[in-house]
């Protein structure tokens, strides 16, 4: 199967013994059935449902962007978005910490990058000892539909890259769908912001890169008027 | 299947809106109408207008109603005050208690959410105008936004209401043949009908003979289909659009 078709729970997607159940598939008399609303794919006779809507699903290695709920005497807990919340362990800090200063590697609030460690039946655990992960101190933070951050980072990054370069902003991308936007002048912010949003709204669209050269051509004379 | 016989009877049986016995009111379905849920739908028999929202899974609060065996349903069932010509009090009511539990009912066995154990799967519907048959609109739009939401489910449900005016079986009352007086008078029987035709939910308002009531779930199976269509219609729509 070439072309991925949208398929709704219950729906048989193949019949026969051939095809192997994947992930949001289930196997019942011979038939691969859907278990979830997303779109069918088939990969060496292994089929797999990709979900396009609902709440962030975590995964090992993601990167995301939370805010410190809590204080432990070992850590930190961090929400990000998803029922379980995530545990940055004392461990993980890539600095030595004091057991009773705690709060001034991270405190109650602050927003912070980190990366899935693991995911395990207590929760989840999560990391900062890798470049570019901790707190982020100035910027702005933006939201969007979590289904949709695969469009704005685009194939390798291609969409992020040129949105980083037009606007000349840092820019982080949590898989979680927020969005950490730090630019010189707020401006520049407000302008990225707007591409992002731009991007999350029309991520339907096929050559949606191109397109956004065009976008950016069209909304730099705007800006600068 | 309705035999030769009670087809002769109902041809001369007329409904006060001049629909056929087994006709149902124009179905209006729509998903994704709700931009700030994790799932949403709108369902639509004629006027009788449903829309569900679905948010989570998600923590359970408070701590001590978490199952940490298994995720848990919950659904709330409301009608607008402004859903039916006499106003109606806004807020949660013994009717709206028991529909809410019936709906949790009919959705229980084919939402799959074990895995997320401590978690609650919310889904509120709303009624925004009401004219019989509410809960079974109910009914199908919370099986869209579920199923929109990305919650693991082994099939849509379709749930319909079939009446027995007189001795005329018919589907998908509106308010005027729930209040029928003649004859026999009314029975209102919702049915909802997973995939397999299975029945997750039943209740029956009135009498009826065991022999009539096998042919009312006959009727259902046979309305479920076209019910399915809408919904399937509905769902990939908005799935290819993206």
């Amino acid at each position: 199967m070439t072309d991925r078709k949208v398929v709704i729970p219950g729906e048989v997607i193949f019949e026969g013994e051939d095809y192997l159940p994947g992930e949001g598939t289930e196997k019942r008399n011979n038939q691969i059935i859907a278990i979830r609303y997303g779109l069918a794919e088939e990969n060496k006779k292994l089929v797999k449902v990709i979900p396009l809507s609902g709440v962030y699903q975590p995964r090992r290695g993601n990167v995301v962007i939370g805010i410190v709920e809590n204080v432990t005497f070992n850590g930190w807990v961090i929400d990000i978005n998803t029922p379980e919340n995530a545990f940055l362990s004392l461990m993980e800090v890539p600095r030595y910490v004091n057991k009773d200063d705690l709060e001034e590697v991270f405190m109650i609030g602050d927003m912070v990058v980190a990366k899935i460690n693991a995911i395990n039946k207590r929760g989840i655990d999560l990391t900062v000892k890798l470049k570019g992960l901790g707190r982020l101190d100035k910027g702005m933070i933006i939201n969007i539909n979590p289904n949709r951050v695969p469009r704005v980072i685009g194939k390798e990054g291609s969409m992020i890259s040129l949105i980083k370069e037009k606007t000349k902003c840092r820019i982080t991308v949590g898989q979680n769908g927020l969005i950490w936007i730090n630019g010189d002048k707020i401006d520049d912010e407000l302008f990225a912001k707007k591409a992002i949003l731009h991007v999350a709204e029309k991520s339907f669209m096929s050559g949606l890169t191109d397109e956004m050269k065009d976008w950016f051509e069209e909304n730099k004379e705007k800006k600068e008027k | 299947m309705t035999t030769k016989k009670s087809e002769e009877s109902s041809k001369e049986f007329k409904r006060p809106d001049g629909r056929k016995p087994n006709e149902l009111r124009k179905i209006t379905a729509k998903v994704g109408i709700i931009p700030n849920a994790d799932g949403s739908a709108m369902f639509a028999f004629g006027d009788t207008i449903a829309i569900a929202a679905v948010y989570g899974p998600k923590k359970m609060h408070p701590q001590h109603a978490q199952n940490p065996e298994r995720g848990t349903l919950r659904c709330n069932y409301n009608m607008m005050s402004f859903s039916v010509t006499e106003r109606i009090r806004p807020g949660p009511s013994r009717r709206s208690s028991e529909i809410s539990k019936i709906t949790e009912w009919a959705l229980q066995p084919v939402v799959m959410i074990d895995e997320f154990q401590a978690n609650v799967v919310d889904v509120h519907i709303n009624v925004l105008q009401a004219n019989a048959s509410t809960r079974c609109a109910g009914i199908n739009a919370a099986a869209m936004a579920l199923a929109h939401a990305g919650i693991p489910m082994k099939s849509l449900v379709q749930s319909v209401s079939i009446g027995k005016l007189d001795k005329h079986l018919v589907a998908d009352l509106i308010k005027e043949e729930e209040d029928w007086e003649d004859g026999e008078g009314a029975t209102d029987i919702p049915i909802t009908l997973t995939q397999e035709g299975k029945i997750s939910h039943i209740q029956l308002d009135g009498k009826i003979s065991k022999k009539q009531l096998n042919e009312a779930i006959e009727l259902a199976k046979e309305k479920s289909k076209e019910i399915y269509e809408a919904q399937k219609k509905a769902l990939k729509e908005v799935g290819e659009e993206k």
